[in-house]
């Protein structure tokens, strides 16, 4: 991290505190521009969806915030400290789930820590407790092919959660389960932003979902990618989680949010 | 459901081993002994302890030449897997000598290395190691993208994502590579005790051929077969227990 980076982190105690900063990120895949100086912040234990049609490179952005792409130019900020690689504060959950064939459920909820070294009982223990968390108990020596896709998926959010990263990465992590699995983990998503003071970034092309359990919607547009609007709905949160969805602020941002895509979807 | 596998597999045996004996008994041709008279051969040789002589020289070329396919294959495999201008180096001689008629090589090889082991043993590699290695590679190239990238993402060093990753999910085609291989190994080693030099198993068939003694021919190659089947099940067993998490059952056993 450069020493004018921090110096501006030191001299601006901002309002609120960002776990994530992006500043002026630029991305392309040959001749086509991917992300163009985009720039967002993602405050500190909230959640914060990335949201646009298909090509407005928000997996793109998930994945260099998560050091798997490294960005043409610009820099992503997470505590304070520029991205260079993975690191420990930042863990994954893949739309395709990523769990390994070969490994029952433990060894790959575990199977974040085992990469970072910690003694197999050690890890086991931890893994155990958030297999329990995510409601897999009694699944620990299944294998991902005898588990259904949402019960697959919760794998992937307890190695995710066992890593104790501060920020959690989702990417479409609900799009390949069916829709009332998906309900279900939308609920325990909320719970989880409640409970864990983690900061969430969540990438989705549901508008519904984005509205349901984002603290703070970001749109992107396509060509050249870039931040729309950012949306922070404020009062149907605090009314409980059977409330959300006839809310009316909630149905007004969700049609609002159509009207601006609408023109984007081919 | 074990049992009625069981029954189904002493089924097949019968149902074959019976058509061999009445093959045998009508009989198709004079060269084609009972199966019965077969396996009193195979009792007899057994008994004197010539068939352990004979495999005693057989199995020579077959270990040794299946031992250096195994190892030189697999960490071919790898590397030219995971090394793309190493594919472009070794991924044509491989195919070659997949695709070439060994049988017409086998005069170059007597001439380069003479009648003895080393040409034996080259016979063995030529047969078993290039679908060894292509099997490697090839399933070495398609690991995941995402469960590469989910390592990655867990800080996973490069000797990890190679380790714990790229070579488990590549072994259950390593393994079939493998079983190709071994049988191909197989094939090599009574190929080469026929076209090189009469030894072992090899001798028996040529010698009991060329006295009429068409019992002991069939004892013998059914006892190679016998014997490579076996090792097939125990490659499957060593696969079960290496890699716990590919057992979805095969139908080798």
């Amino acid at each position: 991290m450069s020493q004018t980076s921090q110096a501006f982190v030191d001299a601006h105690p901002s309002a609120q505190d960002n776990a994530v900063t992006v500043r002026g990120v630029s991305k392309n895949y040959g001749a086509v521009e991917a992300l163009k100086n985009m720039s967002l912040e993602f405050p500190r234990g909230q959640l914060t969806s990335l949201l646009g049609p298909s090509g407005c490179g928000k997996t793109t952005l998930l994945k260099i915030i998560a050091g798997l792409l490294k960005a043409d130019s610009g820099e992503i900020i997470v505590n304070g400290k520029a991205v260079t690689g993975p690191g420990p504060n930042r863990a994954f959950v893949f739309q395709d789930f990523a769990l390994l064939p070969w490994a029952s459920v433990l060894r790959n909820v575990a199977f974040g820590l085992e990469l970072r070294g910690v003694a197999k009982s050690e890890r086991e223990a931890k893994a155990e407790k958030y297999i329990k968390d995510v409601g897999l108990a009694g699944f620990e020596h299944s294998f991902p092919h005898e588990l259904s896709g949402g019960m697959r998926q919760r794998v992937g959010l307890a190695r995710a959660l066992s890593v104790d990263a501060q920020v959690l990465l989702l990417d479409e992590p609900f799009s390949a389960v069916d829709e009332q699995t998906r309900r279900k983990f939308q609920e325990d998503l909320l719970a989880l932003v409640a409970n864990e003071n983690k900061t969430f970034i969540f990438v989705t092309h549901s508008i519904e979902e984005a509205v349901y359990v984002s603290d703070q919607i970001a749109i992107l547009l396509p060509r050249p990618s870039r931040v729309h609007e950012i949306i922070r709905p404020s009062n149907f949160r605090a009314k409980g989680i059977d409330n959300i969805r006839r809310d009316p602020e909630y149905l007004d941002i969700v049609d609002e949010i159509w009207a601006s895509l609408r023109n984007y979807v081919e | 459901m074990k049992n009625r596998s069981l029954l189904l597999k002493i089924l097949s045996a019968v149902l074959v081993f019976g058509a061999w004996e009445v093959a045998g008994r009508i009989p198709v041709s004079y060269a084609f002994p009972t199966f019965l008279e077969s396996m009193s051969s195979l009792l007899r040789m057994t008994l004197d302890g010539s068939i352990f002589v004979a495999y005693a020289e057989t199995l020579k070329p077959l270990i040794v030449g299946v031992a250096i396919s195994t190892v030189l294959g697999i960490g071919l495999g790898l590397w030219i897997g995971l090394s793309e201008k190493f594919e472009w180096l070794f991924s044509p001689i491989f195919i070659v000598m997949q695709a070439a008629p060994l049988a017409a090589l086998i005069p170059l090889l007597v001439m380069a290395y003479g009648i003895g082991l080393t040409s034996k043993v080259f016979v063995v590699c030529i047969m078993a190691m290039p679908v060894i290695v292509l099997n490697t590679s090839g399933a070495v190239r398609n690991t995941p993208e995402s469960l590469k990238e989910m390592g990655r993402s867990f800080m996973a060093k490069d000797h990890h994502v190679l380790l714990k990753i790229i070579i488990p999910a590549a072994s259950p085609v390593i393994f079939s590579g493998l079983r190709l291989g071994v049988s191909a190994g197989f094939i090599g080693a009574i190929l080469a005790e026929l076209k090189i030099t009469p030894t072992g198993v090899g001798d028996i068939i040529s010698y009991s051929r060329s006295i009429a003694d068409y019992p002991s021919m069939y004892a013998a190659i059914f006892s190679i077969i016998l014997l490579a089947v076996l090792f097939l099940n125990l490659l499957e067993k060593i696969e079960n227990i290496l890699f716990e998490g590919n057992d979805r059952g095969y139908v080798t056993d």
